[in-house]
This record gives structure tokens, C-alpha cells and sequence, in this order.
């Protein structure tokens, strides 16, 4: 099962510069641990505790997963995961 | 240094007076690799917030992949700041995940005695903040 997973410029230290690496898993926490097993230390960057990182935003094609089921969301074959660090900040 | 378009500066200091006593943000892309501000792109802060801001999450998505199509980069991160000086928080530096943008602060207080809407840009780098000069231009 083959998902292609779109890595933002912070997180490509751990792909070599690439901006897309292929994963396998049926659900977003099994792909980011498929992840690990070749990019060493990019699971942390994502998940917390077991859940998504509250300031890294993760759509399976184009949906934010927090609106699906988290990182339990269900993958395919085929689908397309797009990970981007939040764009926040502020006085407070 | 960055270098700016005296009109992009203008748009980026009217959209932070628009938007205040909310905090306004958004994005100067340019051509990757050029470190060239040219297409203004005002963001929503989905926060609405006077201390706070956020891209909506959808926005978000739809510029990155509108940049990666145009092979863009977001050259400029901006936002204002409501009530303090043109300098990032820590808040700001806890969430800086663009190592290769200059992150622009426009302050819409007159927090530091020098007037009302200073502009000021800084690199963020693993938690250090370097500011850096600002060169205003007519063209490019």
C-alpha cells in the first residue's frame, strides 16, 4: 500500500532535501511510525503523546485530518498526505 | 537584508492598519531560490485575535500548493503586532517553521517611542532571532 507523503522545507533534514518520500500504513499513526523506520527522528516532529503535534497541520489529499478522524484517520492506497507546520505566531 | 518594494511595504503596513486591533498576517512570495518579495498575499488570522494569529488551516493548504505549482517560496512571513514593539515573541519563535523566510513585524502601537507602524524583519532560525536591515526600493 503506497501513500505519498508531502514534506514540508522544515521537516526535509530527515529526507535527504526530498519533498515527497512514499510511506505505507492503514491509518496516519502507522504511516508516520513506517515513516520513522527510514527518516530516523520525524515521527517526533508530528506526534506528540500519540496525537498530532496541535501546530503541525496533516490533510489526507485535501482535508485537514483534525475535521477526520485525527491520527487514527483511515488511509488507501493511492492517497496523498500533506504535512504543513502551522503558520501562527503572535504578542501572546 | 531584505530587499522590498516600496509598494509592497505600503501594502504590507495598510493591511496590518486594516485589520488592527486584530492582528493581521500573510505572505510575500517569490520565485524559489531568488529571496525576491513580489506577489503580495494577504492571509486570513483565523484566530481573529488581538494577540494571536493563525493561517486557517484550508488557506494554508491552498497557498502551499498554489506556491509549489508557481515554484514560489514564501519570501516574506508577516504579521503585526497590536499593542507591543515590532519584535518577535516568544510565541513567534516557538512557531517559526521557515528557516529560509524573512519574518516581517509591523507594529500598529507606538510600544517603543518611535512611532506607530515600525517595520522590522528578522530571520528565525532553531530558536534564534537575528534582525536584519531593511532596504526599501522603487523596483526590483
Amino acid at each position: 500500500m503506497a501513500i505519498e507523503v508531502r514534506i514540508p522545507t522544515i521537516l526535509r533534514q530527515y529526507t535527504d532535501g526530498q519533498k515527497a518520500v512514499e510511506g505505507s500504513g492503514d491509518t496516519l499513526a502507522a504511516l508516520f511510525a513506517d515513516l520513522e523506520t527510514r527518516h530516523a527522528g520525524i515521527q517526533a516532529r508530528i506526534v506528540e503523546d500519540g496525537k498530532l503535534r496541535r501546530f503541525v497541520n496533516v490533510y489526507l489529499n485535501d482535508e485537514d485530518v483534525r475535521f477526520v478522524d485525527g491520527i487514527d484517520t483511515k488511509l488507501s492506497d493511492g492517497d496523498t498526505v500533506t504535512i504543513l507546520p502551522a503558520v501562527a505566531g503572535g504578542m501572546a | 537584508m531584505l530587499t522590498i518594494t516600496q509598494d509592497l511595504y505600503d501594502r504590507i503596513v495598510a493591511h496590518a492598519r486594516e485589520d488592527h486591533p486584530d492582528e493581521a498576517c500573510g505572505v510575500v512570495a517569490g520565485p524559489a531560490g531568488t529571496d525576491r518579495p513580489e506577489r503580495f498575499v494577504p492571509m486570513l488570522n483565523a484566530a481573529r485575535s488581538p494577540t494571536f494569529y493563525e493561517f486557517d488551516s484550508q488557506d494554508l493548504l491552498k497557498l502551499y500548493r498554489e506556491l509549489d505549482d508557481r515554484d514560489e517560496e514564501p519570501v516574506i512571513i508577516y504579521h503585526s503586532h497590536t499593542a507591543t514593539e515590532a519584535y518577535p515573541s516568544r510565541t513567534d519563535i516557538g512557531y517559526a517553521n521557515e528557516p529560509g523566510a524573512h519574518y516581517v513585524l509591523v507594529s500598529t502601537a507606538d510600544a517603543d517611542g518611535l512611532g506607530e507602524f515600525q517595520f522590522r524583519s528578522f530571520r528565525i532560525l532553531d530558536g534564534e532571532v537575528t534582525e536584519e536591515q531593511v532596504k526599501v526600493v522603487q523596483a526590483y
